[in-house]
């Protein structure tokens, strides 16, 4: 049998059904993996007392005849962003210090009814803001892949890199993610393995600390196109807790990956290159095409013409509405208070100072900025009515195709501390995975091929609102096409 | 657009985050370079387009006016770093 930790989840999930694994052996191999992978700090809390009490649950249930689905006693990690009752809940901020949540996220809620089993809060940058994981207050988590002959430590992407790093290294057998601009697919691309980010609405956002409510979703990382689509079965639903969660029933997710992509029409949008893009990137993307040819599928050229606006656009929308949302941590009611010298405000202020990183009070102040008198209209409207275009590009385009295919990032895994000190050069990485964000459309990336120094590059495709399906589906051709069975050089355990 | 220190000193007051004069100086400089990246969408011409409010189409419903949850006083005091007596204690506010 394969080593436990390194089975996909679907694997997991028949050996769990037959008998072949416990849900407590399957479990204790990843808490210990979970440790042994310590140097990549993917994780910022580990809770494997928690773990194996669920796992033991699990088996107890199975042992009756009462497993209640494919993930009963799977063990995935948890972005440190998703609420979880009486388990510290950082979102990677030291001002959140301390913060155990008095309840549970839906999401997260959904996946223990469903008999999931936690390993652990994985580390995020600061509110989920950053592409490198570098904003995280416990520390960047590590990207277990390194370049060819290079030693040198690499980012996981972000801000779901501790997520991406575990499964990466197989301390997971999934893990959630929330995406805002890209913080699912860009970590997912730069570590090999497959994200998707869910139609705005798929997912429950009550009890996942918010950072931009109109873009915020949550949704499955795993190494497989089919670990995705069993996690997300898991996580998605309506509730009645989120008022922009849609009340659609749930489809089979799994069932949708049928292997038959003929006919299907695949965009290709020729505005999906940037300066200075690297050209194996391109011609990844253009084996992309050939695969879903090869498939019996139709590649169209399309044009998505607002496409180079949706960075700038989204620059102004994230930030206003970090803004607003940041207000709550005020030292008052949870996290860190830092006495000020006098007066109320005095508090509020030294708390927030010493509270939030760089980058986090960057966005704050610009975000403060874009809303305050004066330059409401020219900074937050102007993005808002960009964000009406970009909407329109994407339903135009549908007219012609089922589904649309690009690059997930401009790059492979960059270094720690390579993009640090420029803000705008970190905010590039997510030019191509914002514009599905900015319409609230479904996107996954898969791992497409390897960079002339031996990292993984990703594919991404994006697809019309709540068809999650054809996403998977064709998701699930390309992965086959590629044959991806690179590894990274950490691997938990060997 | 260019963002001299006394604005980043006012938004910073607006935001109550405490920004010292070097960090001033600093955030003048970034907040500069990105607000002068994003006018680029001044490109566009977004006359008569409507502002989007709502990316996929929601039925607000209304629902009942009742206590949904309640009673959990504890519960939410839990995580203060200051209470007493059942309140959130702040430095005072009025002499």
């Amino acid at each position: 049998m394969t080593r436990p930790t390194e089975m996909t989840l679907a694997q997991a999930r028949d050996a769990l059904a037959s008998g072949d694994i416990s849900s407590v052996e399957l479990t204790r191999a990843h808490v210990q993996a979970v440790e042994g992978a310590r140097q990549l700090k993917a994780y910022i809390t580990e809770t494997p007392d928690r773990a194996m009490q669920m796992a033991e649950a699990s088996d107890a249930r199975r042992a009756k005849g009462e497993a209640l689905g494919p993930l009963d006693g799977v063990p995935l990690g948890i972005k440190d962003l998703f609420s979880t009752k009486d388990v510290l809940t950082t979102a990677g901020s030291h001002i959140l210090d301390g913060f155990k949540p008095p309840y549970e996220s839906s999401v997260t809620a959904n996946l223990w009814q469903a008999g999931a089993v936690m390993l652990g809060k994985t580390n995020l940058d600061e509110f989920a803001m950053g592409s490198s994981n570098e904003t995280s207050y416990y520390g960047a988590a590590e990207n277990p892949w390194r370049r060819q002959g290079d030693n040198r430590p690499l980012v996981p992407g972000g801000s779901s890199g501790g997520s991406a790093a575990a499964v990466a290294a197989r301390a997971a057998l999934g893990a959630t993610g929330t995406d805002t601009g890209g913080s699912i697919r860009q970590p997912a691309s730069l570590t090999g393995i497959v994200g998707l980010k869910p139609t705005y609405g798929r997912c429950s956002r009550f009890g996942i600390v918010a950072f931009a409510s109109s873009l915020d979703q949550a949704g499955p990382m795993a190494r497989t196109v089919r670990d995705c689509a069993i996690l997300l079965g898991g996580m998605a639903g309506y509730d009645p807790n989120d008022g922009t969660s849609v009340d659609t029933p749930v489809p089979d997710y799994e069932a949708a990956l049928t292997g038959d992509i003929r006919g299907l029409k695949v965009g290709i949008p020729k505005e999906y290159r940037v300066d200075g893009m690297p050209q194996e990137i391109e011609a990844l993307w253009q084996q992309g095409v050939q695969w879903i040819r090869d498939a019996g599928a139709e590649p169209v050229e399309i044009s998505l013409p607002r496409t180079k606006y949706a960075l700038p656009a989204y620059y102004i929308i994230a930030p206003a509405e970090a803004s607003s949302n940041l207000a709550r941590y005020d030292g008052v009611r949870f996290g860190l208070r830092v006495p000020g010298e006098k007066t109320l405000d005095d508090m509020y202020e030294a708390t927030r100072d010493e509270g939030f990183g760089r980058e986090v009070k960057r966005r704050v102040l610009i975000g403060t900025y874009v809303l305050s008198a004066g330059y409401y209209d020219a900074y937050y409207n102007k993005a808002r009515k960009v964000r009406t275009l970009i909407a329109q590009d994407f339903a135009e385009a549908y007219r012609q195709c089922d589904v649309i295919l690009a690059p997930t990032s401009p790059s492979a895994a960059f270094g720690v501390g390579e993009l640090a000190d420029d803000p705008i050069a970190m905010y590039l990485n997510d030019v191509f995975t914002v514009p599905a964000s900015l319409a609230g459309l479904p996107a996954i990336s898969l791992p497409a091929g390897l960079s002339h120094d031996g990292l993984p590059l990703g594919l991404q495709l994006i697809g019309r609102a709540f068809d999650e399906e054809t996403v998977l589906r064709a998701g699930e051709v390309m992965e086959r096409a590629a044959g991806f069975t690179a590894e990274p050089a950490f691997v938990a355990g060997r | 657009m260019a963002v001299d220190k006394a604005t980043v000193a006012q938004i910073a007051k607006l935001a109550r985050i405490r920004v010292d004069e070097a960090q001033q100086q600093e955030l003048s400089q970034e907040l500069s370079n990105i607000l002068g990246w994003v006018e680029q969408l001044g490109e566009l011409d977004t006359d008569g387009v409507e502002p989007m409010t709502s990316v996929v189409e929601v039925q607000h419903t209304l629902r009942k006016d009742v206590v949904a949850d309640g009673g959990r006083q504890a519960d939410i005091l839990a995580n203060a770093p200051e209470s007493k007596r059942g309140f959130f204690v702040v430095p005072k506010v009025v002499e």
